[in-house]
C-alpha cells in the first residue's frame, strides 16, 4: 500500500428510520463509536474530525459528540452542505490527511428528519400591507407556485422529465419501475426505513407529490448517523494483520460544484457537476465504469436516478432509459445500482446520507453483506449530490492484502 | 383600473407584457436576478434584454403536494423562450398529465395574483398552450 493512499479503516452506520428517543448527538454516537470498534480503534487516535449535519453543523455538532466521547482537543470541521454534507464531512477528514496534518481521522454525518415533511417551499399567507418589490428578483409576493415551484420533488421530477424530453422514453410507469427496483432491494438491508417491498401498481397509486413522483419515489425523511475513520497507508502499514485485511482503499474522492450552463438558474443542472466529478474519479482511480461491482447513486427521488445512469457514465450518452429496461441495474443485473434500496427506501437523513453510502460498497468489498452481498464485489462507486449544488463521488476499493 | 405592479421586476407590464433578463455585455449569459458579476465570466457589465414570449416546454411537474397557502395542483415548468430558459408555471390549462406535454408550444400571458391594502393589484406572468 503506497504511503499517501487513504484508506477506510472502521465505518458503521444506524439503523435508518425513526429514533423518537435519540438525539442528534446519540445517534451519531452509535455512529462513531461503531466505527471506531470496527476499525479497531478510540477517539483518541483521531487527529481530526469532520461533523457533518445539514441541521446542526452550525450548533458545533462535531463538540457536542467531543463532549459525550472525548474531549481530545484536536481540530472539529463542522459541515454543511446541502445532500452533499456527509461527503464532504469525509473529504474534509481526508484532506487533513493528505495535508499532513494527521494520520486519521473521522468522520460522521447525521440528521433527525423524521416527519419533516418538505424541507424547502415558502409558506404562503394573506397578501397584507403595500406590495413593495424585495430580493434578487424584486418580488412583491411569494413567488412558490407562482413562479415554477420551489419544492424538492418537483425540481428533481423536472430533471428527469427535461431528460425524457432531450432522448425520450420516459413515462410515469418508467420512473417508477425504478422506484419498484429500490423498494425491492431494500428488503435485505435491516438498516433501511422502509424494507417493505411495493408492488408498480402500489407505487404508482401512492400519493402523488409531484408528478411523476409519488410518495415512494421521493427520498424518505428519516433520521440515522453514520461514521468513518480514514487513515494513511503509511499509518496503515504499521497496524495489524487483520486491519489491513479489511481496510478498504479510497480510490477516488472528489467533490465538484455545478458550472454555468444556460439554464442552470433556471432548473439546477445536477448534470454536468456529476458528470464531471465522476470524469475525475475514473481519473483518480484508473478505472472506467466497467470496472465497477456496484453502485450507490444519489436517488434523492426516482426521476434522478434515472439522470445519474447517464451521468455517471454506467451507459451510453442518452441511454438510460434503455439501460435501465434491460434490468441492469437491479441486483442480480450487470451494473448493481442502490442494492441498500437507495434513499427512496433506505431513507435519507440527509448530512449521514454520503457516509452510509460508503459504509454499503464498504460492506460489499468486505464481503460482509450478508443476504444482500454482490459476490466478489472489488470496486465500488457512491455519489451524492446537493442542490446548491454540489456534488461528491468516492471510488472504493477492495484490499489486496 | 387599479394600480399594478408586477409580480417581480424582470416582468414587464403593459400592451406587450414580455420579461427581461440582464446580459452579460462580454459573454452574452442572460440572468433574471439583480446580479453583482457574471456567473459564466465573472465580468460585470449587463444589459437589458427583451425575452420572446413564445416558448416551448422542455421540462414540467404537477405539483400536488406544497406548503402550507400554496394551491394545488399547479403545474411548474421550464420553458425555452428562443434559447433562454425561463421559470415559469403553466396556467390556462388543466393541471394534469393528458393536458400538459413536453414540447408543448406555449406563450407567455399575465394574471392578476393579489391585492395590497391599497388596492394595488400585484401581476404575475405564466404560460399558456398556443393554439393549434
Amino acid at each position: 500500500m503506497a504511503a499517501d493512499d487513504l484508506w477506510v479503516l472502521g465505518i458503521s452506520m444506524t439503523k435508518f428510520g425513526k429514533h423518537p428517543d435519540k438525539d442528534m448527538v446519540d445517534l451519531a454516537s452509535e455512529a462513531v463509536l461503531g466505527a471506531l470498534a470496527d476499525g479497531g480503534v478510540t477517539m483518541a487516535d483521531m487527529g481530526v474530525i469532520g461533523a457533518g449535519s445539514l441541521m446542526a453543523a452550525s450548533a458545533g455538532i462535531g463538540q457536542q459528540l467531543q463532549k459525550q466521547l472525548g474531549q481530545t482537543g484536536v481540530p472539529v470541521y463542522n459541515v454543511a452542505n446541502a445532500c452533499a454534507t456527509g461527503a464532504t464531512a469525509l473529504r474534509v477528514a481526508m484532506l487533513a490527511i493528505k495535508a499532513g496534518e494527521a494520520d486519521m481521522g473521522l468522520a460522521f454525518g447525521v440528521e433527525k428528519l423524521a416527519g419533516a415533511g418538505l424541507l424547502t417551499g415558502g409558506n404562503r399567507k394573506d397578501d397584507s400591507g403595500v406590495f413593495t418589490p424585495s430580493g434578487r428578483f424584486g418580488a412583491v409576493a411569494p413567488v412558490d407556485g407562482r413562479i415554477g415551484t420551489e419544492i424538492m420533488p418537483g425540481v428533481f421530477a423536472q430533471i428527469g422529465m427535461e431528460y425524457g424530453h432531450r432522448h425520450g422514453g420516459t413515462s410515469f410507469e418508467l420512473f417508477a419501475r425504478i422506484s419498484e427496483k429500490n423498494h425491492a432491494h431494500s428488503t435485505l438491508n435491516p438498516l433501511a426505513a422502509y424494507s417493505k417491498r411495493m408492488t408498480l401498481e402500489e407505487i404508482m397509486g401512492d400519493f402523488m407529490v409531484a408528478y411523476p413522483n409519488t410518495r415512494p419515489m421521493c427520498s424518505a425523511n428519516c433520521d440515522g448517523a453514520a461514521a468513518a475513520v480514514v487513515v494513511s497507508g503509511a499509518k496503515l502499514a504499521t497496524l495489524s494483520a487483520e486491519q489491513r485485511r479489511r481496510a478498504v482503499k479510497i480510490s477516488a474522492s472528489v467533490l465538484t460544484t455545478d458550472p454555468w450552463e444556460e439554464s442552470c438558474q433556471i432548473l439546477p443542472d445536477v448534470n454536468t457537476l456529476t458528470r464531471n466529478a465522476a470524469s475525475l474519479a475514473y481519473e483518480q482511480a484508473g478505472i472506467g465504469p466497467d470496472d465497477l461491482d456496484l453502485v450507490e447513486l444519489h436517488d434523492c427521488f426516482a426521476t434522478a436516478e434515472l439522470v445519474h445512469y447517464d451521468n455517471l457514465m454506467l451507459c451510453d450518452q442518452g441511454g438510460a432509459v434503455d439501460f435501465f429496461n434491460s434490468g441492469a441495474t437491479w441486483r442480480d443485473g450487470s451494473m448493481p445500482v442502490n442494492v441498500s434500496g437507495g434513499l427512496e427506501s433506505k431513507g435519507h437523513p440527509i448530512g449521514a446520507t454520503g457516509i452510509a453510502n460508503v459504509w454499503e460498497v464498504a460492506t460489499h468489498l468486505r464481503g460482509e453483506a450478508g443476504p444482500r452481498q454482490i459476490e466478489g464485489a472489488k470496486v465500488g462507486l457512491t455519489h451524492v449530490i446537493g442542490l446548491g449544488s454540489a456534488c461528491g463521488v468516492h471510488i472504493l476499493e477492495k484490499s489486496a492484502a | 383600473m387599479a394600480n399594478q405592479i408586477p409580480l417581480v421586476d424582470y416582468l414587464v407590464l403593459g400592451d406587450l407584457p414580455h420579461l427581461v433578463a440582464n446580459e452579460c455585455t462580454s459573454c452574452g449569459a442572460r440572468f433574471f436576478d439583480r446580479r453583482n458579476a457574471c456567473a459564466n465570466c465573472g465580468l460585470t457589465g449587463f444589459a437589458k434584454v427583451e425575452i420572446p414570449t413564445d416558448g416551448e416546454v422542455r421540462a414540467f411537474t404537477i405539483v400536488a403536494f406544497a406548503a402550507p397557502g400554496v394551491p394545488t395542483p399547479y403545474v411548474a415548468a421550464m420553458v425555452d423562450c428562443g434559447g433562454t430558459s425561463v421559470r415559469a408555471t403553466l396556467i390556462n390549462v388543466p393541471a394534469d398529465p393528458e393536458h400538459v406535454s413536453l414540447g408543448m408550444q406555449v406563450r407567455l400571458t399575465t394574471q392578476v395574483v393579489g391585492t395590497d391594502d391599497e388596492g394595488t393589484e400585484a401581476i404575475g406572468f405564466g404560460f399558456e398552450p398556443k393554439e393549434g
